[in-house]
């Protein structure tokens, strides 16, 4: 009902003299995120909800602009995040992204990542905490504090540990200071819900929480096709046929990490590769032999004769 | 009597946003920033107490400005400076200093005159301030550090 009540209201006060028409497509493009969005499209494969989380934000972010530029009131919104996610899945990949992506929004004043890890926040005695983690705030000022493995700020174990110091230190500045700095906490899934549990403050202050997905076998194949690209190296047809068996396999065993487990692969497969050539230094080696990855480069691997 | 010392001084104080924007483009500049404070107002008193460390590795003046707050926050009686440091060899000093506290009442200087031999007139200045013991010159107390 006071819905209803306030409108008359907010009409008369809120509502600009003339009503100007917003181009919002001019504002996508001049701010380039089309871009920004493209590009992850492009680099990071899969990760559906997590692009589909991005985009709500960028269109969230444009559409506060524009409703600033007519005059609106425009709450900056929270924009602190949590990302969960099994190993490999590219939290770390896409964080960097975001400070970018913010930036390009206008949302943030500055374009760095200042990642962190309990290390860096933590002090080792009494009134050591409070200057060190104030002192990792002042440099993430204006950007994106990237907390890595967040859940071990927290130690239940020992009551007396100072990573509660550290995060009530950090609680107080993701609220004072929303304007000036957007915290991304990182970790597993069900170690960030003991986490968020054992520590409500930190759970309520953040507003988007993101899942990262395990990838599907296909998507693992195009990112060692990317990987290979990016390192300047080219996987030869059988090589990539080899390829997808490794990824089917390796998927199958225990300690499987993504797409840190396809990099591994990839750098053991350089140096078999290397070491192929390094035999063979008798005749002349073509460049194209430099940048192939053959099929027994992966073939080799200790994933196919367990 | 209105101190003017470093930049500045000569116009009115810098408000909150003109200080962020010298300090961002200290930062821009790849200097170092640093917080300093002191109740001796003479101007040949380049010893003046500093809060906390200069700042190194910053890049967003918001950093800065959370100290410079404390800093005035702690002291709200005293001269409070800002100063950029440059590192860059050639340079390696400071390169900007400006007055970003001062104290509600200025007592100024006194012109003193000592004759020596030959009726030789010797002259300094002494702050009418530091007539008083360290701390208790503007009113309000000292504290040091963050």
């Amino acid at each position: 009902m006071s819905g209803v009540a306030d409108l008359p209201d907010l009409e008369t006060r809120d509502r600009p003299s003339d009503a100007p028409s917003i181009d919002l497509d001019a504002l996508y493009r001049e701010s380039g995120i089309g871009g920004m969005l493209a590009g992850m499209d492009r680099d990071l494969v899969g990760l559906r909800p997590v692009k589909t989380r991005i985009r709500e934000i960028a269109a969230l972010l444009l559409v506060e602009r524009a409703r600033r530029s007519i005059g609106l009131r425009a709450e900056p919104p929270s924009l602190h995040m949590c990302f969960t996610g099994n190993p490999g899945t590219g939290k770390t990949s896409v964080a960097r992204r975001m400070a970018g992506l913010l930036h390009g929004l206008g949302y943030i004043r500055r374009d760095h990542v200042v990642g962190v890890t309990r290390d860096d926040l933590v002090g080792q005695y009494i009134g050591h905490t409070a200057p060190k983690t104030k002192e990792v705030l002042k440099r993430a000022m204006g950007g994106v504090l990237f907390i890595d493995e967040a859940y071990y700020l927290y130690r239940p174990e020992n009551e007396r540990d100072y990573g509660l110091e550290a995060i009530e230190i950090l609680l107080q500045v993701m609220e004072d200071n929303r304007d000036d700095l957007v915290v991304i906490l990182a970790g597993y899934r069900d170690r960030m819900e003991v986490f968020f549990r054992s520590n409500p403050g930190m759970a309520s202050r953040i507003a988007h929480h993101v899942d990262f997905p395990d990838y599907e076998a296909e998507e693992l194949l195009e990112i060692a096709r990317l990987m290979t690209a990016g390192m300047q190296y080219r996987l030869a047809p059988e090589a990539e046929r080899a390829m997808a068996d490794y990824i089917l396999r390796r998927m199958a065993q225990p300690r499987f990490a993504n797409a840190r487990s396809i990099r591994n692969a990839l750098d053991r497969a350089r140096l078999r590769q290397a070491n192929r050539l390094f035999e063979a230094r008798g005749s002349a080696i073509a460049a194209a032999d430099l940048l192939t990855i053959a099929e027994e480069d992966i073939r080799q691997s200790r994933v196919f004769t367990q | 009597m209105r101190l003017t010392q470093g930049q500045f001084s000569f116009l009115p104080d810098l408000t909150d946003e003109e200080i962020t924007r010298q300090v961002q483009y200290a930062l821009d500049q790849g200097w170092a920033v640093a917080v300093e404070f002191t109740d001796d107002p003479h101007p040949r008193n380049s010893y003046w107490t500093m809060w906390g460390n200069p700042m190194f590795d910053l890049r967003d003046a918001k950093g800065v400005m959370m100290e410079i707050d404390a800093c005035r926050v702690a002291h709200p009686e005293q001269y409070v400076k800002v100063l950029a440091f440059d590192s860059s060899q050639g340079f390696e000093t400071v390169r900007m200093s400006f007055l970003i506290n001062r104290p509600a009442e200025e007592p100024g200087f006194e012109l003193l005159r000592s004759e020596g031999p030959g009726r030789r007139i010797g002259y300094t200045v002494r702050s009418y301030a530091t007539g008083r013991p360290a701390g208790q010159r503007y009113g309000g107390e000292t504290r040091h550090g963050p």
